[in-house]
């Protein structure tokens, strides 16, 4: 017996993007702040490439989230114009830069998540979100490759390289697992098959990371206090002062254009 | 010690190669003091770079579009690229770039002194780029023909990403000129903040400027000080009535007779004292690039450690 799949619905497809376009969008902001202050010339670029890459991912989903609401919002309403409490991006991606250490565990935890759901989303039956991911799970190999070289050399280079980025992983670690939590959206999606179901991610993210922390000499925290609500609009207190600084200027001189 | 015969013979070749406009290249003998000069200017160069991503910098997470903001990062990633090459350029007169760095934390070498002043509103990231990146494009058009060849060839590649920050400069303060009256007020605010210092970017007059003959003798440098202002103000001027802004000189006009614009007096007692080290940002300025070098040491040295042990492994192997 063969099946017909059934389609996301308009709202359903305006609820993955949004949520995929606020985690783009907060990290992309958090990535920008290193702007004049990496480490290295090199990691300058490199991070603004992070950075781009992943506004530019922002701007799709947002755009798609828009017409998919119709409600007339285009990206710049939707950065712009919501509060905290409607961004629907995960607690991991706003969490502050930190140390270097900091910054590259959390591309790590992301860009591992986001490689693996966008392939297979890529694949998936709802194609304008299937096209945005086969563009960025590109991106997403190559951040995830950077992010990947830099934790095996921190975690192999010196003492003191080695206990930031083992103090790094346990201040993250509470975070990672609201990147598997099953909310509506992602249900109502991965019963059509738009996207994979996330314990479908969930199982290669933990073997893929406790492969490369286990090669680095890193070890993984034994941690189970949970943080989670960000997919719900409930999130940490730095997401406000990020919006702040983010909105203020737009907002400064509603209906102008720039 | 006076110079020997052979010194004298090689520096009287050198000179008629630089005379038959031929490029100097990286294992050609050449004379300490175009050596010297060569490595303090492109340093300086890179360091500009480095040091504008601050200014412009300030503006990527207030961007008021997500398409401005786009254009800004990508901008200001080009800033990293030019002084990466421009680093990789003075790496081949016999430098590190680390030597270079140290040079500019301790002051020992200088940055363009124009990113000593501060980006007050988001008109000042337009301004910086049609002004700013008009006059660095200006000086570095001429300098596509100067006689280090990686420095010029260098050059072409940077000028071609310049222009383009520039038309993306003029195309931002277009659409704030012709926006809400306050959006049109901040475009004209910046521009008469960055007027001024955009004209001192090229140096002091030419009867001021003591390196000029010997630089003008080595082709080095192409066109004089005066000469380039002059270039940008004619080309200028034109562009800031497309936009729709004035210029803060109430002696600006064009004079039939030179068949250029005249301009009124620039205020060198305030450049000497930017340059100097007096400027609004210049203790924020150093004191950024500091933090960032001091915080990213042990990246860096993990980095090494890291390399170190992988090339250990593999000789072992």
């Amino acid at each position: 017996m063969t099946v017909e799949a059934a389609e996301l619905s308009a709202v359903g497809i305006h609820e993955v993007a949004l949520a995929l376009g606020d985690d783009c969008l907060v990290l992309s902001h958090r990535l920008a702040e290193w702007t004049a202050h990496a480490p290295e010339l090199e990691e300058e670029v490199a991070l603004a490439n992070l950075a781009l890459d992943l506004l530019g991912q922002a701007r799709s989903l947002l755009t798609l989230a828009g017409e998919t609401e119709g409600r007339g919002r285009d990206e710049d309403q939707l950065a712009y114009w919501r509060d905290d409490r409607e961004f629907r991006n995960l607690l991991l991606v706003e969490q502050p830069n930190g140390d270097f250490a900091v910054t590259m565990t959390r591309q790590l935890f992301f860009s591992t998540y986001q490689e693996l759901l966008y392939a297979r989303m890529a694949a998936g039956t709802e194609p304008r979100l299937a096209a945005i991911a086969a563009k960025g799970v590109m991106e997403a190999r190559y951040h995830l490759e950077h992010s990947r070289l830099w934790v095996q050399r921190l975690g192999g280079g010196t003492e003191e390289s080695h206990r930031r980025m083992q103090r790094a992983l346990e201040l993250l670690w509470p975070y990672t697992h609201e990147l598997f939590e099953a909310s509506p959206p992602w249900v109502r999606a991965a019963d059509v098959g738009a996207l994979p179901p996330p314990t479908a991610i969930e199982e290669p993210w933990r073997h893929s990371i406790e492969a490369l922390l286990a090669a680095s000499q890193l070890e993984i925290p034994d941690f189970r206090a949970w943080q989670s609500g960000g997919r719900q609009g409930r999130h940490s207190e730095h997401l406000g002062h990020l919006l702040a600084e983010m909105q203020h200027l737009h907002r400064s001189h509603p209906n102008a254009t720039w | 010690m006076p110079p020997t015969y052979s010194e004298n013979s090689r520096e009287l070749a050198f000179q008629e190669a630089i005379d038959a406009d031929r490029t100097v290249e990286p294992r050609d003998w050449m004379p300490d003091r175009y050596r010297s000069t060569m490595v303090r200017q492109i340093a300086q160069h890179a360091h500009s770079e480095i040091i504008g991503m601050q200014p412009e910098g300030n503006w990527i997470t207030r961007a008021p579009s997500l398409r401005r903001k786009a254009i800004l990062l990508a901008k200001v990633q080009d800033e990293a690229g030019h002084g990466l090459y421009l680093y990789a350029a003075a790496e081949t007169l016999g430098v590190e770039r680390r030597e270079l760095l140290d040079l500019l934390l301790a002051g020992r070498q200088k940055y363009s002194s124009i990113f000593n002043y501060p980006t007050l509103t988001w008109a000042d990231v337009g301004a910086i780029g049609w002004l700013v990146d008009g006059a660095a494009i200006t000086n570095q058009l001429a300098l596509t023909k100067t006689s280090y060849g990686p420095y010029a060839r260098a050059m072409v590649r940077i000028c071609r990403e310049e222009s383009f920050h520039q038309r993306q400069g003029f195309e931002l303060l277009a659409e704030l000129s012709r926006g809400t009256p306050a959006q049109h007020q901040m475009a004209q605010d910046a521009v008469n903040r960055w007027w001024w210092p955009a004209l001192m970017m090229f140096g002091p007059p030419d009867a001021e400027s003591p390196n000029t003959a010997q630089s003008m003798a080595w082709k080095i440098k192409r066109v004089s000080n005066d000469d380039l202002r002059q270039r940008f103000v004619d080309m200028t001027v034109p562009q800031a009535g497309a936009l729709g802004l004035d210029l803060p000189d109430p002696q600006l006009h064009w004079n039939e007779t030179r068949r250029h614009y005249d301009f009124g007096p620039i205020d060198w007692d305030e450049f000497r004292q930017v340059v100097g080290g007096q400027g609004p940002c210049n203790v924020q300025r150093t004191a950024v690039r500091r933090a960032a070098d001091q915080e990213g040491a042990w990246v860096r040295e993990a980095a090494r450690a890291w390399e170190g042990r992988q090339q250990g492994r593999t000789s072992a192997a």
